[in-house]
């Protein structure tokens, strides 16, 4: 659970940032070069990434300039549809996970406060399945995958308003 | 007999830990026309230097007084403080304008032991309407006040009290990134708060065996959901499932012998009746929609849940035997977590009015529905077991905090915490 938590704040930080300088963020092209290098196997990913991007030293899935660095997707409230603007960050993944067929994923599915405590735990199952079936639609193998969901037992912000709300409507991609 | 077993029984459950109370209850609004009664502190026969360890006379006062069917006459407004039929003057209690009157005393019976007398009167008639004895020790004094609460209410309202029961609810307490949940209990008071499990991760859904000696949980201690059962008084307990996916929703049969249940290892959730004896379980509802949320009718024929198949999450109810679904709720957009009343008449449930989720009941034979709170993230609606109130979860200046309303929405009352946020609530049944 550790994990999570850890990367959430980056994320938020790398939010303001990547808004802070042109949204976009890195290119396809980077994208390519990055998941291309890593075709070695188990263990092999880190290290090449290294030599691909020049200047990241490390996985890179911790990578700031990497879509992979992005790690969570929002929902719509009491919805598990996954939104347009989040398929890029999805695809990349799957393209990661392809190339590093070592890699596991899990994919937990978090609610807001709102609504019953059980609907939400199926709710959060549904956003998570969404996401893995679009990961497997995309070619990632079934076997990398596990889906976990929280409902709205781990709010990643407190606070109550429809701005908490809408940052604890998730999809998390924890890597294991 | 049975009533002397149901104390014995009682004065287990307490334990040792006579733990300060942690949640403080307020009543936020009081019944029209609530009885006038006094309860004149209880008098200790025995050495004046070392007193019983409870105020037996005020708990029963407290107890009175919160059900909101009662106003208790303040201690300082009494013109006297008899302890025996000898002693009562009833003009006195008249001139206070009060219905009915307790008076007790508490003797020394042996090391340890105490005997607790009381007697019910009614000031108008003058006379005598109950009185009993009960042998004791230290530890079960409080047990011993709730169970003399729950015969005077039921003398005065006709209702069995349910003062000497027990809820069961979730704590979260720490930051949000180390957060420290448990699964506790309390007496209906709010006193002797227990520990029952703990966690950094989830816990969530306790639910109380129909004997009230076991509670079914849902903890993702080892990273996943599982159902626990576990034991109240000796801690013991067991995994009953851990199956991939949702392993949630835990509902006892009303005997005792199967545990309903929302699983989602054959696809999406579904309800599942397990027996817990055989270790078998069946299928109850087959749907690709969202199905959780069991509960049982009082006479085992039925099971209500919670189904997205319209489209929004509704209540329906399906015969245990199998069967098709029948849809119960068709007001509001979002109705959810149902559960009956004891006599089966009733249900409560969660329902979205505007932007607000609030704790509704439905009258099952008339189909009218009706809210009966005003936050805006109610939830977790529990019957205590005579009927009377719902217990929920709530909101109140940021911090979860549970509630209780009576089942006519007349008398309300908050049990805060004093620290942590306190969620899912669940009313123990009688003990038996």
């Amino acid at each position: 659970m550790k994990k999570i938590r850890l990367f959430l704040l980056p994320f938020f930080l790398g939010v303001l940032f990547l808004s802070g300088c042109g949204s976009t963020g890195p290119t396809e092209g980077e994208e390519g070069a990055a998941g291309g290098t890593t075709v070695g196997g188990a263990g092999s990913a880190e290290t090449s990434a290294a030599t691909a991007g020049g200047a990241w030293s490390g996985s890179p899935l911790d990578d700031p300039n990497s879509p992979l660095y992005e790690k969570v997707i929002y929902f719509d409230f009491d919805q598990a549809e996954i939104r347009p603007e989040f398929l890029p960050t999805l695809r990349a993944h799957a393209d990661y996970l392809i190339n590093n067929p070592s890699a596991r994923l899990v994919i937990e599915g978090h609610c807001d406060e709102r609504g019953s405590r059980e609907y939400n735990i199926a709710l959060g199952e549904r956003r998570a399945n969404a996401v893995k079936r679009f990961l497997e639609a995309e070619g990632v193998s079934p076997l990398q995958l596990e889906t976990i969901s929280y409902g709205e037992e781990r709010p990643a912000v407190p606070g109550h308003n429809e701005e908490a709300c809408a940052k604890n409507r998730r999809a998390e991609l924890v890597y294991q | 007999m049975k009533q002397l077993l149901r104390i014995l029984f009682l004065s287990l459950l307490l334990g040792a830990s006579l733990a300060r109370a942690e949640l403080v209850i307020e009543i936020t609004e009081g019944a029209e026309g609530a009885l006038p009664i006094a309860v004149v502190p209880f008098r200790w026969k025995g050495d004046p230097a070392s007193p019983p360890p409870q105020k037996v006379g005020r708990i029963i006062a407290a107890d009175l007084h919160r059900s909101g069917y009662f106003k208790t006459l303040p201690e300082s407004e009494m013109l006297a403080f008899p302890s025996t039929t000898a002693e009562v003057d009833f003009r006195d209690w008249r001139a206070l304008k009060q219905d009915n009157l307790v008076i007790g005393e508490i003797s020394p019976n042996g090391p340890g032991g105490y005997t607790v007398n009381f007697k019910l009167f009614d000031v108008y008639q003058g006379e005598q309407l109950m009185g009993y004895s009960f042998a004791t020790t230290a530890r079960d004094l409080r047990a011993i006040a709730h169970h003399i609460a729950d015969l005077v209410y039921e003398t005065l309202t006709g209702t069995p009290g349910a003062f000497a029961t027990r809820i069961a609810y979730v704590v979260s307490e720490g930051t949000i990134d180390k957060p420290r949940i448990s699964l506790r209990i309390a007496d209906s008071d709010g006193y002797n708060s227990q520990v029952i499990v703990s966690s950094t991760e989830p816990i969530m859904s306790p639910a109380w065996s129909p004997d009230g000696r076991k509670l079914a949980y849902v903890s993702f201690e080892n990273g996943r959901p599982a159902i626990w059962i576990q034991e109240v008084f000796t801690g013991k307990r067991e995994k009953i499932t851990h199956f991939k996916g949702i392993n949630g929703a835990p509902a006892w049969s009303p005997d005792g012998r199967f545990l309903a249940m929302t699983l989602s290892k054959d696809g999406d959730p579904d309800i599942y009746i397990m027996d817990l004896t055989r270790r078998k379980l069946r299928r109850l509802v087959r749907h690709w929609a969202i199905d959780t949320e069991p509960s049982w009718s009082p006479d085992g024929q039925n099971i209500v849940f919670t189904s997205d198949r319209g489209g929004s999450p509704q209540i329906y109810r399906i015969p245990v035997s199998g069967g098709g679904a029948t849809r119960i709720t068709y007001e509001n957009g979002y109705n959810a977590r149902a559960s009956y009343s004891p006599d089966g008449k009733l249900l409560t449930f969660i329902t979205r009015v505007g932007s607000q989720y609030r704790i509704a009941v439905m009258d099952l034979k008339r189909g009218s529905m009706t809210v009966l709170t005003d936050g805006r993230l109610d939830e977790s609606p529990s019957f205590a077991p005579n009927g009377s109130m719902i217990i929920y979860a709530t909101r109140y200046r940021g911090k979860g905090v549970l509630s209780a309303v009576s089942t006519d929405g007349r008398v309300k009352q908050r049990l805060a915490l004093q620290s942590g946020d306190v969620r899912d609530p669940v009313w123990s049944p009688y003990y038996k």
